[in-house]
């Protein structure tokens, strides 16, 4: 058990995905400017990384038995793009309230690099099924807490007077900086806390 | 005629400054982060972009009138994503040292939003030979933005510059240019030390939020615009979008909502 908490808490925070791995920046500074949205965001952001760990996982296992192991990446890209579709077809049919709320998000988590980098990180891992998913869930988490972080400190930075030339991205980027400083204050922490 | 080499040449050049695709477009902000710790790391990273670029417009654009529209982008991926396999097992067989530096991000190259957003916005709609000079161009500006943000982070962050050459140097046979691996330019025994965490993740926004403010400063002595996070627009599944189908975008939406609160 402590291997999958370990997992999991490292994913959230010593190796978080976007502050620590530099994985999904472009909704990280796109999404982020209000809570909700990336809070959205976010959640649509766990929901397919989950999924498509739990399908690439036995189509992996496939593909390393056939010695096809040079397919991965187009393989997976595929897989993850035609899933994205599927869940949103289904979702708008089934469950339109989920679809209001993921589904304006879901296409552009096909081109995410971090739903494909933590797939492909399994993989480098060499994870089995279960540790996948706590992998997975762990940076969807990751991810959203990150997410939720710099929406706060953006909503704080649009009251302030920033210098001219640092107005707009740069200091969007230097914030973002900032809140990367602070999470590698976890340094040590997982390890920390399981007694390890 | 010559007409048309001023055009392509004007395609070439938009891609290294005008156009920067990661100072002035910023597309491709992830791998920029991630490889660009050491300049060496920088160079393969930029190299192994502008081949799948430069190959995938060339085939993008001569499919362009076979590819139906309605299955465009997984089209697109498929062709993306079959020259990055290929660009990997190269780097993997002649160069595994940079694949072990680069990792992960070597794959990822297939969901960098250059490449799509290239065969998306230029190679989707123009003639063969001016989709492979604008590719080169657009490969060329990375690889100069890579290596900008490189330098600063490798000189002031390790106190080394162009450390483990060799590591891209064993392309031309064991100790080429008399075995030279970098420079180093801080000593480890000087007063100054380097700083550290310029080579660690806060560094590498740090450095590239500054980049940002002098290309902004530049292009504004210039009369041009600031780079902006176009959100929507700039996204390669814009088309593909709900929201955009709609006619409205996800900064749309957010003012809405927060209108409705």
């Amino acid at each position: 058990m402590t291997v999958y908490l370990q997992i999991l808490m490292t994913a959230i925070l010593t190796g978080n995905f976007v502050l620590c791995k530099f994985l999904g920046i472009c909704p990280f500074l796109g999404v982020s400017k209000k809570l909700n949205t990336a809070v959205g965001m976010s959640a649509a952001v766990v929901f397919v990384m989950a999924l498509a760990t739990a399908v690439t996982y036995p189509i992996n296992t496939m593909l390393v038995k056939n010695n096809l192991e040079y397919l991965q990446t187009i393989v997976f890209i595929l897989v993850i793009a035609a899933l994205v579709q599927l869940v949103e077809i289904i979702l708008k049919k089934f469950m339109p309230p989920l679809y209001n709320a993921l589904g304006i998000y879901l296409p552009l988590i096909t081109t995410n690099c971090a739903v494909l980098g933590v797939v492909l990180l399994n993989i480098t891992e060499n994870y089995n099924f279960a540790q996948s998913m706590f992998n997975s869930v762990g940076a969807g988490l990751g991810f959203m807490l990150a997410m939720v972080i710099f929406s706060g400190v953006r909503s704080r930075l649009e009251s302030c007077d920033v210098p001219k030339f640092l107005q707009g991205l740069p200091i969007v980027l230097i914030a973002a900086s900032i809140v990367s400083v602070s999470f590698m204050g976890f340094t040590g922490i997982v390890e920390g806390i399981l007694g390890l | 005629m010559a007409d048309k080499k001023k055009s392509l040449g004007r395609e070439f050049a938009k891609g290294i400054i005008v156009e920067n695709p990661v100072l002035r477009l910023v597309l491709g902000t992830c791998p920029t982060l991630a490889v660009s710790t050491s300049v060496v790391n920088a160079i393969g990273m930029g190299l192994s972009a502008m081949i799948v670029l430069v190959c995938s417009n060339i085939v993008i654009s001569c499919l362009r009138k076979i590819i139906p529209s309605k299955v465009r982008i997984p089209a697109y991926i498929v062709i993306i994503a079959s020259f990055v396999t290929i660009v990997q097992m190269i780097v993997k067989a002649f160069v595994p040292a940079l694949d072990s530096a680069l990792g992960v991000y070597l794959p990822l190259i297939v969901v960098n939003c250059i490449i799509l957003g290239r065969a998306e916005a230029f190679a989707g709609k123009n003639s063969v030979i001016a989709s492979a000079v604008d590719g080169l161009g657009m490969g060329i500006g990375f690889t100069v933005a890579l290596c900008c943000m490189a330098t600063v982070r490798e000189i002031l962050g390790a106190g080394t510059f162009l450390a483990d050459a060799q590591n891209l140097l064993v392309l031309f046979g064991e100790n080429t240019l008399g075995g030279f691996n970098g420079f180093t330019v801080i000593k480890d025994s000087s007063m100054l030390k380097p700083i550290t965490i310029l080579i660690m993740a806060p560094g590498g926004f740090f450095t590239f939020g500054i980049l940002m403010a002098c290309a902004n400063k530049l292009a504004e002595s210039k009369g041009k615009p600031k780079a902006e996070l176009k959100g929507c627009e700039a996204c390669p599944m814009a088309k593909n979008c709900a929201l955009i189908a709609k006619g409205e975008s996800c900064s749309e939406k957010e003012d809405k909502e927060a209108a409705k609160v």
